[in-house]
């Protein structure tokens, strides 16, 4: 079946296929996972069959995974994520278990990201008078403030990729080190950001330049992003998802939904 | 005593102007839909909606004008993005003004948790540091009394109602649900009073035979509505799955004022109850929600 190409480059796989297969790599075997949404909850599924068969997922609404779902979700709370659970509880279960320390990793994603990995989904513009609502936190704010790691999944446009979010929804290091243990965040932080162009690393508590997807470069990320770049020393091309790894990302989402 | 009454009776007799609801309280599935479709019907006005996601269904209210305030985590539609009403309430005032109460899906679980065990607020080291404290006034920043750390207090919340939409109940409202919850236990806790929306109304037997899957006690029901198909177009395990579809047809139709307008018409204003509004979706989509297979879990011996 025919894919489109990835930014104007011949590429056998599109932009969130890449995306997904950064992701699954993120996620380490045994670790405790909040899946999140969309792309997540399929670089969990990958993960699980690649190199983490003993991840586990948590998913806020109430639910403990150990397999994933045998079919695509379109979202966490769909039927077939709910057949074959570990657990099927409440939400507050899944929370306490975030608060106390039990999670290692979270995704979320986010519609504006500044430099030290905070995000906004909640307000552009003034918060009293709104130029764009957006939906809101759902578990994100406390992923971001609770989890050991997070990692963040966006698409990457200069117009969201700002100097300052407008509002901080989900935490990252607030204005640089020291910041989250200012405030009283006892651990966690944004550990990558996995955009349509790149991935990003933190060092110093701000995002570094860590690889270029195919077809990208340190210049063409430099000019799609919104603050003054900081390139890692070994910065190199993202490791390009191989014919497995997108075999099994088609195979869950075979009309691409999520994935094209 | 039997509870169970029409929806357009539970709605008028305990869902007033003015009222604030919890609804949606299981995230994605079981959200009760069809009772939301009456409230708009009957044009209740100034509701504070209470809620972790609620997907659609708060959208819809706010751009049929039910709707004064939003105590939430998150407005919009799940599979296919923004709210549309939501944004043109918060930007442009349409159709007018909406007081937002932000929160996260934690803090919301937790005001209920509060609300239902009668303690003024509860502790947590979530939202610390982001500007949800400043959008929402009633969170107050303190030190733990023990460690001395940084602590964020979330007040409780003791909503007017819970509307649940559950797979099988009792005439009294005793009713099993099953799949994860969400915040449903919390919010049939804390509000004042329960509705429960059934796919299926069993004898009492069933529902004492397995009083693990009880979800409330049912004295805090007041009423049993008991409408087969009342989530749609969310899923309830068991009974149907998701219609994918309907939310981007949704997202799609309601892009305009307009576009709202001639949606609301044909999905609720001009349908008279649930049986027309089936009949309207059609035979073949509704065959096409139904189980591929029954996925039964093992009985349980409460023998003694």
């Amino acid at each position: 079946m025919p894919r489109p190409s990835i930014m104007g480059t011949e590429m056998d796989y599109t932009p969130q296929e890449i995306m997904v297969a950064a992701a699954a790599r993120e996620i380490r075997d045994g670790e405790i996972v909040f899946t999140g949404m969309r792309l997540p909850l399929i670089a969990f599924a990958l993960a699980k069959q690649m190199h983490a068969p003993n991840a586990v997922g948590l998913f806020e609404c109430g639910l403990v995974r150990d397999t994933p779902a045998p079919e695509l979700l379109y979202t966490m709370g769909d039927p077939p994520n709910i057949a074959g659970a570990l657990w099927a509880t409440r939400m507050i279960n899944m929370m306490g278990l975030l608060q106390r320390g039990a999670v290692d990793l979270g995704f979320i994603g986010g519609a504006e990201l500044d430099r030290f990995g905070n995000l906004n989904t909640s307000y552009l513009g003034n918060p009293e008078s709104p130029k764009t609502k957006l939906p809101g936190s759902g578990g994100a704010a406390d992923i971001a403030g609770l989890s050991r790691r997070f990692v963040v999944i966006m698409a990457h446009e200069k117009r969201r990729m700002v100097e300052r979010v407008d509002y901080i929804t989900s935490p990252g290091f607030g204005d640089g080190q020291g910041w989250r243990e200012r405030v009283g965040l006892r651990h966690g932080g944004p550990s990558a950001i996995i955009t349509t162009r790149c991935v990003f690393g933190f060092e110093s508590s701000e995002a570094v330049l860590r690889s270029y997807h195919p077809g990208q470069s340190v210049a063409s990320v430099r000019a799609e992003t919104g603050w003054d770049l900081r390139v890692a020393e070994d910065v190199h091309e993202t490791e390009s998802p191989t014919a497995e790894e997108l075999t099994i990302v088609r195979r869950y989402d075979p009309q691409g939904f999520w994935t094209r | 005593m039997s509870k169970i009454m029409t929806m357009c009776d539970a709605v008028a007799r305990f869902v007033p102007h003015g009222s604030s609801v919890v609804m949606g309280a299981a995230l994605e599935s079981l959200i009760p839909f069809a009772a939301g479709h009456e409230i708009i019907r009957r044009q209740v006005r100034d509701l504070t909606l209470i809620g972790p996601i609620s997907d659609i269904l708060f959208d819809q209210l706010i751009g049929a004008g039910c709707v004064r305030k939003v105590i939430a985590a998150w407005v919009g539609n799940v599979s296919a993005g923004l709210g549309h009403n939501y944004r043109r309430a918060c930007e442009q005032g349409i159709p007018h003004r909406l007081e937002v109460i932000d929160h996260s899906n934690f803090t919301i679980s937790l005001s209920l948790l509060a609300g239902g065990l009668g303690a003024p607020y509860i502790p947590t080291y979530s939202l610390l540091g982001t500007d949800i404290l400043r959008t929402n006034p009633a969170f107050r920043q303190s030190l733990s009394p023990f460690g001395g750390e940084k602590i964020l207090l979330v007040p409780s919340l003791q909503p007017d109602v819970a509307i649940l939409h559950v797979q099988r109940s009792d005439e009294n409202g005793n009713a099993h649900a099953w799949g994860n919850l969400g915040i449903s236990e919390e919010a049939a806790l804390a509000s004042q009073r329960i509705i429960i929306v059934a796919e299926e109304v069993v004898p009492h037997q069933i529902i004492v035979s397995d009083p693990n899957r009880v979800l409330a006690p049912s004295f805090k029901v007041c009423a049993v509505v008991r409408e087969p198909g009342g989530a749609h177009p969310s899923p309830v395990q068991g009974y149907y799955n998701r219609d994918h579809e309907y939310y981007h047809e949704y997202h799609r139709a309601t892009r305009t004022v307009e576009g709202n307008a001639e949606w609301m018409g044909k999905w609720v204003a001009d349908v008279k109850d649930r049986a027309e509004y089936f009949q309207k979706l059609g035979r073949e989509r509704r065959q096409g929600l139904q189980l591929k297979e029954h996925r039964y879990a093992a009985p349980v011996d409460y023998g003694y």
